[in-house]
């Protein structure tokens, strides 16, 4: 699988653009791109059971919060920030394949019932649980680590690339998954899963790995939240953020490898630049999504996508390649 | 015992409250796949309509609450099946399941900014007051819950088994194709399930906000409520989303008593999740085939 030259261009501006803009940027500015990258690694991980594995999932923000809880509490308590990232996401993992195994049985919604009963038992475990995790008063202080040397609690921009790293790592990490054996199994899934469990894919195994994968990459994100904004309390990781980040990769275009970028820019930005609509904006981002859902269920990359594709019927050119990581239907 | 009593009679009334919202959730599921995600929001907003039509048109109590009826019908039932649900029903469940979660965010944040975020008082039916049977003492309310809900579901269940348009509803939710062939009017039951639903959750509405007061994000509660008693149930059945409306108004009401009230919305969830480890399929429904 080759990816179009202009792909690799666009993919290279992007990311020039990620490492330079930001120089300039004021600590406000920074805090907001280190958050759409924490975020976008959780939605990363949310894309995986919703557009691979084609579940919905009602609980990347209660991953988030697992993952969240285990950094603050570990690194207040000593530990280095790199045990608490590996801790979470084993965590996130581990909770993630206990939950989904009794849910799968059974087909259809209930992986979603599931979680929405997770996402509000682990908030009320947050809230009430005030020996572990501080009650509503949450957890302070969070210190931030150390890189190479140069502590990043002075230096936000430090602490911006740490996160971008941190992401281009999951991406990598998801590119080379969706490519190999067991990603093809996941997008066999997607596309079809009778055909897929009648050449022998475990559509269940597989399902359950996607979410599992999926759980662990919310609590990676989480435990980076808890280092990027220092102070947590259980308002971060209720039902209505679940749902935010569900909103998230459908809005980016679910199934689509950047997909989940747009859509966290756009839940990140939008908000800072409606700013002026006050009371409105939350109203007016329900509204795209429900257009959205009418008109386009595949999301923005996915009208993107149809655009491209009928510009390129129109000039009659070579048949379409696939664009922005989403391989079209065997 | 006198305690004991009174916490399972108000229990049992807002048990039915909850198995009306649960009713028109399953309903909706049956006749055409529409899982609402804004159920709760269902809940919630009509009460606020009749608010509003008493603060604005300075209507009477029960102009006020026909106003609320009418235009609950017309926004909750129809324009949400012709508007929302029938664009995107050839796209599949997950699109609209993502589009009730929108219009459920629509919703809560239109009442918080264009009304009040505060929680507002709600008059009952009835004078307030309370009765005394057998030793326990029951609010006036109580009752009215208790007599109008019980009378709601007895209606429904007449109107579903004993009537012609019930039936063809019924026949709608359990074969599409073969109520087609058999001349059913299919979109026109299905518009009729939707109004059904608007009017069961006007009427949960009206008898649930004088207890727990109006506020825009009580449908979070009642929808995750609406799901646990359909489910708890058995998603295919009425006669089980009846069920588990009563199951979890008396756990709910026993666990804040007895065991914590930290935890007691913890209690329903627990009971969701053994029902899908243990009985999928629900207390009462019948197994579904699966579809791998």
């Amino acid at each position: 699988m080759t990816t179009p030259l202009w792909g690799r261009i666009a993919a290279a501006a992007a990311l020039l653009f990620l490492i330079v803009t930001p120089q300039g940027l004021k600590p406000y500015g920074l805090l907001l791109l280190s958050q759409w990258a924490v975020f976008s690694i959780a939605a990363v991980g949310l894309n995986l059971t919703l557009g691979y594995a084609g579940q919905v999932s009602l609980a990347q923000a209660a991953f988030l919060g697992v993952g969240a809880y285990t950094a603050a509490l570990m690194t207040t308590h000593g530990w280095p920030l790199w045990s608490a990232l590996l801790a979470a996401g084993a965590l996130g993992f581990a909770i993630g394949w206990v939950l989904g195994y009794p849910a799968l049985r059974v087909q259809h919604h209930y992986l979603a019932f599931v979680t929405l009963a997770f996402t509000t038992l682990a908030f009320l475990v947050f809230r009430n649980e005030t020996w572990l995790t501080g009650g509503v008063y949450g957890i302070n202080r969070i210190p931030r680590p150390t890189l190479l040397g140069w502590p990043t609690a002075r230096d936000p921009l430090l602490f911006y690339y740490f996160c971008l790293a941190m992401l281009l790592l999951v991406l990598a990490g998801m590119w080379r998954l969706t490519r190999s054996p067991w990603g093809r199994a996941f997008i066999a899934l997607r596309e079809n899963p009778i055909r897929a469990s009648s050449l022998g894919v475990d559509t269940r195994a597989y399902t359950l790995l996607a979410f599992a994968i999926g759980a662990g990459l919310g609590a990676l994100a989480g435990a980076l939240y808890a280092a990027l904004v220092q102070y947590i309390d259980p308002s971060s990781f209720t039902l209505a953020e679940s749902l935010k980040f569900l909103l998230m990769v459908v809005v980016g275009g679910s199934g689509y490898f950047l997909g989940p970028l747009v859509g966290a820019a756009i839940s990140v930005l939008l908000p800072e630049w409606l700013r002026f609509t006050e009371g409105w904006y939350l109203i007016l981002y329900a509204v795209l999504v429900m257009v959205l859902m009418a008109w386009c269920p595949s999301g923005l990359l996915g009208l993107l996508d149809r655009l491209v594709r009928r510009a390129q019927r129109l000039s009659h050119a070579a048949p379409a390649a696939p664009l922005l990581g989403k391989e079209p239907g065997a | 015992m006198a305690g004991f009593v009174q916490l399972l009679i108000s229990g049992l009334a807002t048990g039915a409250i909850y198995a009306l919202a649960a009713i028109g959730f399953t309903l909706l599921w049956q006749t055409s796949q529409t899982i609402n995600f804004a159920q709760g929001e269902f809940v919630m907003v009509p009460a606020f309509f009749v608010l509003a039509a008493m603060r604005f048109l300075e209507l009477g109590f029960w102009p006020a609450m026909l106003f609320g009826l009418v235009v609950t019908l017309v926004l909750l039932g129809a324009v949400f099946k012709l508007a929302l649900v029938d664009p995107m029903l050839k796209h599949g469940v997950l699109p609209l399941v993502i589009a009730t979660i929108a219009l459920a965010i629509f919703i809560k944040e239109w009442v918080k900014n264009h009304y009040t975020g505060e929680a507002q008082r709600f008059p009952s039916m009835v004078p307030s007051g309370t009765v005394s049977i057998g030793g326990a003492t029951l609010s006036n309310h109580d009752i009215l819950v208790l007599v109008v809900a019980v009378a709601a579901v007895v209606a429904l269940q007449l109107f579903l088994t004993r009537t012609v348009t019930g039936r063809c509803m019924q026949a709608t939710a359990q074969n599409r194709a073969v109520a087609i062939v058999l001349g059913i009017s299919v979109q026109r039951m299905i518009l009729l399930t939707f109004l059904l639903n608007a009017a069961l959750v006007f009427l949960a509405s009206v008898l649930i906000s004088p207890i727990y007061l109006a506020k825009f994000d009580n449908g979070e509660t009642l929808g995750l409520v609406a799901f646990t008693a359909a489910i708890v149930g058995g998603f295919n059945q009425v006669r089980g989303a009846i069920a588990g409306g009563f199951i979890i108004g008396l756990a709910d009401n026993l666990t804040a008593a007895y065991v914590s009230t930290q935890y007691r919305t913890a209690v329903p969830l627990l009971l969701l999740v053994a029902i899908i480890l243990f009985r999928p399929q629900g207390l009462l429904g019948r197994a579904e085939e699966r579809t791998v």
